[in-house]
């Protein structure tokens, strides 16, 4: 196997996307990706069943067009990276599945990772990171299926979770609150666009998890520190539009949108600076499809040039789920020497960040 | 003529056959680890029988009715296995097999009916009727419902044993789940005498359970 620069594979189907991508060492040579998002529109959520279901059928389909994009075969490649965790189980289940399959059709050996640690690895791609993955590295996840800060010590071999959502993903909520104010989905983009319209500081909306006894201090951190909670915010939300009914007004949308938007972003932003400044971290890589959102970036960069950290914002077909990170943390991976998987191994889906890549006896 | 059958609709097996000769076989009797154990076994089997996967003539998969999450993980497989073997790709009604397995167990042209767990106090089934050594014809099927549903005739299958005071189980077929040797040889059968077969779209029955969500709830009463 090329150790230096594999041409890796990667399969990625945590949750509504199917990805198949192709990297050689660090260079994209293919990002193909199946969406099921529309399924899910009059849902208002991604449902899990069919999720799998479109993933079944774009499998195939999506891996074919993969090695076209790429004008690469199945006997060129090194090796096959797929998410074995964390995500929807029926959904891992069958990118699993697949990529199992196809390391037995081809003889290639498997290496099955983790996806929030892939999200990371993108950073490798192209000119992300000109100079390879900085020292003192964070990385801020936000999605509709995750939350989280990330500590990167050694992105193949030393990752750290400081901070998670301990209910909703901030995505979630986005679109949760979407179907209350009755913005359709996802709610990320159309809550982000009202919000525009709107005065972000006209409703003061909960930041989940700030209390000083969920903080604490530096020295002694409460049990929350870097974490956050969305869940109570729709509830927030519900209550202000029934306030303005049982008032006889018509409920200032826009202005909810706004002051929504503006509790979530403060309140990840913050927690995330916060999470940075007391871990040494110096780089922060914002990832994950709410790293589309325009509040989100603004604020992030505003209080990470305040508080002397580089923020790095993936172009945005890298922060959504796909599988070329997948294929570039796989080439990490191998470059640092490790093992593959085998084809044993079971999904987890609640996998810990802390494991990066399943090792055979999983 | 090489056949790799796979079937995932309850159980996970995988089966070679060699010109209708079952030469080699793999069965589970976990119903939720079909992820894990299903590749390996293909894998030991192509090993054991010496052979690559181009030189296979055809993979066969069961399509169901099955419970989801493992269905896929056979039909995926399958899919993957074809599309990279470069070799042709057919799909069997997973009950299709039971059925074969039970072809010589009455008269010709005699009544039976196939039943699966489909869990939820429901199963799949299908009624058959025997053509002597022709494979059986489908009548009616496949459904999913109570046992309560299911024809007065004699059931095959694992649905028949979970509900033996509802269902005239057979004798020998009270624990039978539809396996990849059966889905194979019927598979073979079919192609011989040029009948056709299915292609490996899942047979669910049952819709996602996803509501579409009604209107708004009061947060406050
Ligand atoms: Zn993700």
């Amino acid at each position: 196997m090329n150790r230096t620069d594999p041409l890796v594979l990667g399969i990625e189907s945590s949750c509504d996307e199917t990805g198949v991508g192709l990297v050689a060492g660090t260079r994209l040579l293919a990002n193909t990706v199946s969406s099921s998002m529309q399924e899910h529109v009059r849902f208002g959520g991604v449902i899990p069943e069919i999720a799998s279901r479109a993933h079944l059928d774009a499998f195939v389909p999506t891996l074919r067009q993969a090695l076209d994009d790429a004008g690469v075969t199945l006997e060129d490649i090194d090796a096959i990276a797929v998410t074995a965790g964390p995500g929807l189980s029926g959904a891992l289940m069958v990118g699993v599945s697949a990529a199992k399959a196809l390391a037995v059709a081809t003889g290639k050996p498997l290496f099955a990772i983790n996806h929030l640690v892939a999200h990371v690895g993108v950073g490798m791609l192209g000119d992300t990171f000109p100079h390879g993955l900085p020292p003192r590295l964070g990385a801020l996840l936000v999605s509709g299926g995750h939350t989280e800060i990330l500590r990167v010590g050694s992105i193949a071999t030393d990752v750290e979770l400081l901070g998670s959502t301990i209910d909703d993903a901030a995505g979630e909520a986005y679109d949760k609150t979407a179907r209350i104010l009755g913005l359709g989905y996802p709610g990320g983009p159309a809550i982000d666009r009202l919000a525009k319209e709107g005065n972000p500081t006209a409703i003061r909306y909960p930041r989940g998890l700030t209390q000083p006894k969920y903080m604490g201090s530096a020295e002694q951190p409460g049990p929350h520190r870097y974490d956050w909670s969305f869940s109570g915010l729709k509830t927030a939300v519900a209550r202000s539009i029934e306030h303005f009914e049982a008032a006889g007004q018509p409920a200032p949308v826009a202005d909810i949108a706004a002051s929504f938007q503006e509790a979530v972003v403060d309140v990840i932003t913050a927690k995330a600076v916060l999470a940075c400044t007391e871990n040494g971290i110096t780089h922060l890589l914002l990832g994950g499809g709410v790293a589309a959102n325009a509040r989100l970036r603004e604020l992030a960069a505003e209080r990470c040039a305040a508080a002397g950290i580089d923020l790095t914002v993936p172009s945005p077909s890298l922060c959504t789920d796909n599988g070329a990170m997948v294929a570039a943390l796989g080439a990490q991976i191998i470059r640092a020497g490790g093992a593959p998987s085998g084809i044993g191994f079971a999904t987890d889906s609640s996998l810990p960040v802390t494991r990066i890549v399943l090792g055979t006896a999983d | 003529m090489l056949i790799l059958a796979l079937d995932t609709s309850a159980a996970a097996s995988a089966a070679l056959l060699d010109d209708g000769v079952v030469a080699q076989r793999f069965s589970s009797t976990d119903t939720r680890a079909h992820a894990e154990v299903l590749a390996p076994a293909v894998q030991s089997l192509l090993a054991a029988a010496g052979l690559a996967g181009r030189d296979l003539d055809a993979v066969v998969a069961g399509v169901g009715p099955g419970p989801f999450t493992g269905l896929r993980a056979g039909l995926v497989a399958a899919r993957t296995l074809a599309f990279v073997w470069d070799v042709p790709l057919h799909g069997v009604m997973s009950l299709d097999a039971i059925a074969y397995d039970a072809r010589a167990d009455g008269p010709e042209g005699s009544e039976f009916v196939v039943a699966t767990d489909a869990r939820r106090s429901e199963v799949y089934w299908a009624r058959y009727a025997r053509r002597g050594n022709d494979l059986p014809s489908l009548l009616d099927g496949p459904h999913v419902g109570t046992a309560a549903n299911v024809p007065d005739l004699p059931v095959y299958g694992r649905g028949a044993g979970l509900y033996p005071e509802m269902l005239a189980a057979a004798r020998g077929f009270e624990a039978a789940n539809p396996d990849a040797a059966s889905i194979g040889l019927v598979a073979r059968q079919a192609l011989v005498q040029g009948l056709p077969l299915r292609d490996t779209t899942p047979l669910y029955l049952r819709e996602s359970d996803a509501k579409v969500p009604g209107p708004r709830k009061r947060a406050t009463l």
